[in-house]
């Protein structure tokens, strides 16, 4: 140890300090003193502060518990060490007792399942507000055109894209495993029903869903969420801007077009896909996987993929808005808003896929 | 006394719009020196360049001893654990609160335990005039000037003996803003810091800066203390201490 040493003599322990004290080495200090018996040298220690040039508060903090506890005689310290001391006990004195309450279990249980019932009810707050209040009054003087078509763009055109090349992928994966199984059994020609009804009624509203959930449903949340921390939407409102039909309905309205859209671009891309492996594969020309697809898949296979989505829109878009609505003042609950929005939307929309599933079975559609 | 920082020669620029032209001053030990201008002339900009948070400029800066031109990652660590910076908002994380906020720079640079940090930021928290309960609110449940006092605590965390205070007492009341002037005031005699402020507002200059510089058109138009800044001949100076006068 440098800057301290010890002597013990006349049945006093004196110790020394030289240089300075402060937050940087004041653990080599604590750990140094930590190892001496102070104990049994109560009202017999001295700290010589003779060549200490000055201390931290941080350090007076900790040298005026040890003058405290230990009755320490102080030689010699310097003006600024002085001054040091006597500030941090003047504050050391005052009872720093104020805790927040711990919770106990009771209480803990209490308060989780009253998070849970107030999330529900904002939910149902959420949707009354905007069908009750908002849409039922939408008409054509406050329906906002241009950030409709903005949103259009942003969500739809600059999504073609992704959309394309993810189904596009997808197609040719599916295909692929069951070129493989259909060659086995000779059954060559099926691959076009199969790929047909498994892209129309199934993959493409799914992955659409998937990527705009994503793409889409993650930027409404944080968009909303930074506004909302930044009080740009109390600055809107203030102004007499409705955020909800400046912002909210038409996002909802933009993704309820688009979906549909970008689903038959995904359908298109998906069967194009399995089109070019069943040509590679086995061996069937496009000529024919297209008459085989006239003949063998209904119109009704496409036409309950396009209508999957509005209603994955809407989900979606309800969803991100409410994430987004619901970030609270701090940074770090954005990026939390955000995660359970996608989360959340992704989960909905398969949900209502089963729901979907079972209901045009049982109807036999 | 000796100087704390020296800056020698600073040129500032922004693509290609120059901000400060060959600016030199210094800051000596123990004394609270404010930087002034024009809005846009680059005063918040020289405060940053003297924190190392913006490295945009040619010329021999010299901090607590360091020069800027030769600065090691070791050495710019090093001081950045040595001073204090007090952001116009404050700039406190709102994700933790007023404790864990004093608390972090005290937990990743030393090795205390957990007792004596927690004493160490009562006693922060005590000194810039906070209450104890107030420890455990969020950022977004203080006011301005609380915000403004908890930063400062946090900007104090770590023993700082050089503090950056930019436009401390902004968007505060009247009353805050004096009682916060008070506070630097104390907190300077106490424990013997040295602070750089910008500033615009006039009663804080009067009460607590001892020297400041004046920028206006990328040039410092005045350096020295209040008693001289009223001989100067400059369209600003003019007008804003003018100003102090019908006060």
């Amino acid at each position: 140890m440098q800057n301290v040493r010890v002597e013990t003599k006349d049945g006093f322990l004196t110790l020394t300090f030289t240089g300075e004290i402060s937050i940087h080495n004041l653990q080599s200090i604590i750990d140094f003193t930590k190892k001496l018996d102070f104990e049994s040298y109560t009202g017999k220690t001295i700290f010589d502060f003779k060549d200490l040039t000055s201390v931290d508060t941080a350090s007076a903090i900790y040298i005026n518990k040890l003058l405290k506890k230990y009755d320490i005689k102080l030689k010699a310290p310097n003006k600024q060490i002085v001054k040091m001391l006597e500030l941090t006990k003047e504050n050391s004195d005052k009872s720093f007792e104020y805790k927040p309450d711990k919770l106990d279990f009771l209480q803990k249980t209490g308060l989780y399942t009253y998070k849970k019932f107030a999330f529900v009810i904002s939910v149902l707050n959420f949707l009354g507000e905007l069908f009750v209040r908002k849409v039922k009054l939408l008409n054509i003087k406050n329906f906002r055109t241009k950030e409709l078509l903005y949103e259009i763009n942003q969500t739809g055109l600059k999504a073609l894209g992704i959309i394309a090349l993810t189904s596009f992928l997808v197609g040719i994966v599916i295909a692929y495993q069951a070129a493989v199984q259909l060659k086995i059994y000779g059954a060559n020609i099926f691959i076009v029903d199969m790929i047909g009804i498994s892209v129309l009624r199934e993959m493409a509203p799914m992955i659409t869903a998937i990527v705009i959930a994503g793409r889409s449903g993650s930027s409404f949340t944080a968009e909303i969420g930074a506004m909302k921390i930044t009080d740009e939407l109390d600055a809107m409102r203030s102004m007499g801007f409705d955020p909800y039909y400046f912002m909210i309905i038409p996002k909802i309205l933009a993704l309820i077009i688009v979906l549909p859209i970008l689903i038959f671009i995904a359908d298109m891309f998906g069967i194009l896909g399995g089109a070019i492996i069943s040509k590679t594969e086995l061996d069937l020309s496009f000529m024919f996987f297209i008459d085989r697809f006239n003949e063998v898949i209904a119109f009704k296979h496409f036409f309950i993929g396009i209508f999957k989505g509005p209603f994955f829109a809407f989900l979606i878009a309800v969803i991100a808005i409410y994430r987004g609505l619901n970030v609270k003042d701090d940074t770090q609950s954005i990026g939390k808003n955000t995660t359970k929005s996608v989360v959340e939307s992704i989960f909905a929309v398969i949900v209502c896929d089963a729901l979907f599933s079972v209901v045009f079975t049982n109807l036999g559609i | 006394m000796q100087d704390i920082i020296k800056v020698e020669n600073l040129t500032t620029f922004f693509d290609e719009k120059i901000i400060h032209n060959k600016i030199s001053f210094n800051v000596k030990k123990n004394e609270i020196f404010g930087i002034l201008g024009p809005s846009g002339c680059g005063k918040t900009t020289l405060l940053r360049e003297l924190c190392l948070l913006e490295k945009n400029f040619n010329g021999d800066v010299n901090v607590l001893g360091y020069d800027f031109n030769r600065l090691s990652q070791k050495d710019e660590q090093k001081l950045k654990e040595s001073w204090g910076v007090l952001f116009q908002f404050g700039a406190l994380f709102s994700s933790l609160n007023v404790y864990e906020n004093i608390q972090k720079p005290l937990l990743e640079y030393t090795k205390l335990d957990k007792k004596l940090i927690d004493d160490i930021i009562r006693f922060k928290i005590d000194i810039v005039g906070l209450k104890q309960s107030d420890a455990y609110l969020y950022p977004s449940e203080l006011s301005g000037g609380m915000k403004k006092k908890a930063a400062l605590a946090r900007a104090l965390a770590l023993d700082a003996k050089l503090l950056f205070l930019d436009e401390p007492t902004s968007g505060l009341d009247p009353i805050s803003a004096r009682e916060f002037d008070a506070l630097i005031l104390k907190l300077r005699d106490l424990l013997d810091l040295s602070i750089v402020m910008v500033s615009h507002d006039l009663r804080s200059i009067y009460d607590t800066i001892d020297r400041f510089i004046v920028l206006d058109d990328k040039k410092i138009v005045y350096d020295g203390d209040i008693k001289g800044v009223k001989e100067v001949k400059n369209s600003f100076i003019n007008t804003f201490f003018s100003l102090g006068d019908s006060v």
